[in-house]
């Protein structure tokens, strides 16, 4: 079909960008009578940044939950790492490597920072009921393994200072890093980002930038992300995908979609005449 | 006492002392870090091992014996080994601020010719490389942090692991070099250059010997009886002279384990979980803690309050008694010692503070109440007054000989006089060698028989023998009516007020003295909170009316405080505002240390400080601020102009003067 495996290349910057590791064909989503997504085709490549844009009602969310497997299109075809994909279990969902966070915040309110972050190790951990009940030997062992990744995570995101607080408790850009630090758990693939910089003010977004880029550079990291701050996007990522009224109206480096006229239209609007 | 005599051959440079630590206490932490939520520590035979692994990496790379490394950097373990390191290898470290922005980093590399920087992470790599043209004599940046670093152009940049490593693999080569260059160090080879930030003008460098550590060091240890079994949390900046002295002249000439918190955020729990024996803070710290556990009290349940209040008042009274080995009655101690198990123990626990020993505050006048207040719970406080230009100390409290309004004696081997301005001199083994390409300078500060200017206005108390510090000796001043103005006097009679955080008092060649206020967010924010008072940012709370009522309250308050110091009754506040900004060492305003800028301050807010004397009541100003990451802003403010009441001192008390 289409789209031939891209070769391996190297950024500007000396990131190695590598071959496909997920394409959606031809995606169709509807709800009821609403199509929320029409016909759109990208690809996602290994270590890049990628970005979807678009205005508000774009179907951008909607995109961001085919890749994630939790709607399954009525249409087309989603392939991740060579294998067309099906309607998958929640968790089975989880295991593919895929992690997110989200756009409103889904984290556990009245636990602490350090426990919302260890639930992202829990796809791995394998001691069973019994082996956690009588928890010397393997249980204690695999919590110790998993709270020590859990601990450079924190020092990853220098939340130190947060790492016993309730995270209900905490201001909304740190709760957007603990949401980013409990995706990271997982020790993702891919990771999708949904509007990571809603909300926040100038700190906060270079804050947040540099540790997404930081995700991207140390640990290899694919990353998807959705956002709206045009300049946060066009600085961090790779390529960019632009929807409009769920149909895909651009793709390329931030420079190309800069240039697109049908991209400005949408963002600028045009005059009806 | 041996306070005057020179160092025994054996323990007369840093490498030396390490050498003795690894020899006679091999298994003892000498450093602790907490890392990924757990402390990791580092025996003396260890700290020794990744020293010299350092050492012999950075001769490796060619350092010779004087160059200058700059070390910047927060408290870690890895950077001080790093200077450890650099005096092994025969070099001297010059410790900057790591908050310092590019310009004034540039100024001190330059200003010292710094051929290697070790420097903490990605932030400080940046700096440099933005001024690289400025420093021409910068060869290598060593850096601690790899984050982000990755794929940056390696020619002149190395990790601090790979030169550690690059130096265990060439240990062989580089032994016989190594011991001769750590055998070859003497008493008055330069330890260490540290640059003052100065209230005034470029920074200068401070050149300190070995003998000046290592004297200070050992005389200052014996004056506390400070041993190996000491803790210490080190958190204070690096480029301060008293970190320099604590976490690493008394650290290593008694061998007491430094502890280095996570991050600068988390310092309060990590000072809980270390709980140390000896322990340095500046006024601001006690101030900021006593405010937290008030609020939290003020949120506790009626009980607890009454219990908390009751035993407190008890402490007030009875416990300085008790800490200075006076007599206080049975039924009084039985009392307090019920208190301790009931409110002191478990605050001072919370708190972090219940294993100290021997405690030390300097640097600004600290509120009596506040000073008390640690005291009565049996901690251990004291004052210290000295300056980094005498590796510290001038002069300290004894214990038992301890108040709130003194500095205590000269230090042990310290002569101190007052000069006919009122100036106070000193004279010291610690006294500095010179400021670093400065001669004109070090000529000004230093005379020919070692006697060194502190520029600080004070006096001996008669019947203590005490030394009292009235201001910096160029700030006092005089009204127009020819009384004494002292600036400082004034503002710290405010500061005491936890809702306000800072002053500064104007009022040399003018009819009377006006004041800048700061507000204290953390407190007036609480009360705001308590009070329903809804706000949107500083600007909003600081010019809110009721806010306004309080600080006037404040102001009149401490006029009345003011006028019973009859030398000093002048200095009462007649008219203030409240800043709509608070005081910033990025703005310049305050030094990083800081020290208010009064001079700077006094420019840039002219038009307010025209306004506190024509008589307006309100003034419209705009402020350039600059942001974290250099960039500038402006904010614009009316600001309001109240008359604060003053005193009528004594009229009798005035003429008989």
């Amino acid at each position: 079909m289409s789209a031939a495996i891209a070769e391996p290349t190297i950024t500007e910057d000396g990131r190695r960008i590598g071959g496909v590791v997920m394409e959606m064909r031809n995606i169709t989503l509807r709800f009821g009578g609403v199509t929320a997504i029409k016909d759109i085709s990208f690809d996602i490549r290994e270590g890049e940044v990628r970005a979807i844009i678009g205005p508000n009602g774009a179907g951008k969310s909607s995109m961001l939950n085919v890749i994630n497997g939790f709607y399954h299109p009525q249409e087309g075809e989603v392939w991740f790492r060579g294998e067309k994909r099906g309607p998958m279990k929640p968790y089975q969902i989880a295991r593919q490597g895929i992690a997110r966070t989200f756009q409103n915040i889904a984290l556990f309110k009245g636990m602490s920072t350090l426990d919302n972050i260890m639930t992202g190790r829990l796809i791995h951990m394998k001691t069973g009921i019994l082996g956690q009940a009588i928890w010397k030997g393997g249980a204690e062992r695999e919590e110790i393994e998993n709270r020590e990744r859990v601990e450079k995570i924190i020092d990853f995101l220098e939340i130190q200072k947060i790492r016993k607080a309730p995270v209900g408790s905490l201001p909304y850009g740190l709760q957007k890093r603990v949401e980013l630090g409990r995706a990271l758990a997982s020790d993702p693939q891919l990771l999708l980002l949904d509007e990571p910089m809603a909300g926040m003010n100038v700190e906060e977004k270079e804050d947040m930038s540099r540790f997404i880029l930081d995700v991207n550079d140390e640990f290899g990291t694919t990353i998807a992300l959705i956002e709206h701050d045009m300049g946060v996007v066009m600085d961090i990522s790779d390529r960019v995908v632009v929807m409009d009224y769920g149909a895909k109206i651009g793709d390329g480096t931030p420079d190309e979609v800069r240039q697109d006229q049908k991209v400005i239209d949408a963002y600028l609007g045009v005059s009806h005449d | 006492m041996s306070s005057g005599t020179a160092l025994p051959e054996n323990l007369d440079s840093f490498p030396k002392l390490v050498e003795r630590n690894a020899r006679e206490f091999p298994s003892r932490a000498a450093y602790r870090e907490k890392e990924f939520g757990i402390w990791q520590s580092w025996t003396w035979a260890e700290a020794r091992d990744g020293i010299e692994a350092i050492a012999r990496g950075l001769i490796a790379m060619g350092l010779a014996k004087g160059d200058h490394v700059a070390i910047v950097g927060r408290n870690r373990p890895y950077f001080y080994w790093s200077m450890l390191a650099v005096q092994y290898a025969g070099g001297i470290p010059v410790p900057v601020y790591q908050d310092s922005v590019a310009d004034e980093m540039a100024y001190v590399l330059d200003h010292c010719g710094a051929r290697f920087a070790v420097v903490q992470d990605q932030e400080q790599v940046d700096k440099l490389t933005d001024v690289a043209e400025r420093i021409p004599a910068l060869e290598r940046i060593i850096y601690v942090d790899p984050r982000g670093l990755r794929r940056y152009d390696h020619t002149n940049l190395v990790s601090l692991s790979d030169l550690r490593k690059s130096g265990e693999d060439r240990k062989a080569e580089t032994e016989g070099e190594l011991r001769a260059r750590v055998d070859a160090a003497k008493a008055s080879d330069t330890c260490i250059i540290l640059y003052t930030s100065g209230t005034t003008g470029r920074p200068k460098g401070v050149v300190l010997t070995n003998a000046n550590v290592l004297i200070t060091a050992r005389n200052s240890c014996d004056f506390d009886a400070l041993t190996h079994e000491e803790d210490v949390l080190a958190y204070l900046p690096m480029a301060w002279v008293g970190d320099y002295v604590f976490s690493m002249g008394q650290a290593c000439w008694a061998g007491f384990c430094v502890n280095c918190p996570e991050s600068a955020e988390t310092m309060q729990s990590d000072l809980k979980e270390i709980g140390p024996t000896y322990f340095f803070a500046p006024p601001r710290f006690f101030e900021g803690l006593l405010t937290s556990i008030m609020i939290r009290m003020e949120d506790a349940s009626p009980l607890k309050q009454r219990i908390f209040h009751h035993y407190i008042d008890h402490a007030k009274r009875i416990g300085p008694a008790l800490l200075d080995g006076r007599e206080v009655g049975t039924g009084d101690r039985l009392k307090y010692r019920l208190g301790h198990a009931l409110v002191y123990g478990p605050l001072l626990n919370a708190t972090g503070l219940s294993r100290v020993r021997v405690g030390y505050t300097a640097g600004e006048a600290i509120g009596p109440e506040i000073f008390e207040f640690y005291r009565s719970l049996g901690i251990n406080l004291k004052q210290l007054y000295g300056q980094t230009e005498g590796t510290i100390y001038i002069t300290q409290q004894p214990d038992g000989e301890v108040s709130a309004d003194t500095v205590g004696v000269p230090s042990p081997g310290v002569e101190v006089r007052i000069g006919d301005s009122g100036e106070v001199f000193y004279r010291s083994p610690g006294t500095f060698a010179e400021y670093y390409k400065n001669p004109e300078a070090t000529a000004e500060t230093k005379d020919p028989e070692g006697w060194v200017a502190t520029g600080d206005a004070g006096f001996f108390e008669p019947d203590s023998g005490h030394l009292r510090i009235i201001d910096r000796a160029k700030d006092v001043g005089k009204l127009t009516s020819g009384a004494l103005f002292a600036p400082k006097y004034a503002e710290n009679k405010l500061k005491f007020y936890p809702n306000i955080l800072e002053a500064v008092a104007f009022g040399d060649g003018n009819d009377y003295c006006t004041a800048f206020v700061n507000i204290d967010l953390t407190a007036v924010g609480n009360w705001a909170e308590r009070n329903n008072i809804a706000y949107a940012s500083y600007q909003e709370l600081a010019g809110h009316p009721r806010v306004y009522a309080a600080i006037q309250e404040h102001v009149e308050e401490a006029n009345r405080s003011i006028a019973e110091d009859a030398l000093l009754s002048h200095c009462q506040i007649r008219r203030f505002l409240v800043l709509h900004k608070e005081l910033d060492a990025d703005d310049g305003e305050l030094t990083r240390t800081r020290k208010v800028r009064r001079r700077i301050i006094a420019e840039k807010y002219a038009p307010l400080v025209t306004a506190l004397y024509d008589g307006s009541d309100s003034v419209y100003i705009e402020t350039e601020v600059t942001y974290e990451d250099g960039r500038k802003g402006a904010i614009k403010a009316t600001l309001e102009i109240r008359d604060a009441a003053v005193v009528t001192p004594d009229i009798q008390k005035v003429a008989a003067e």
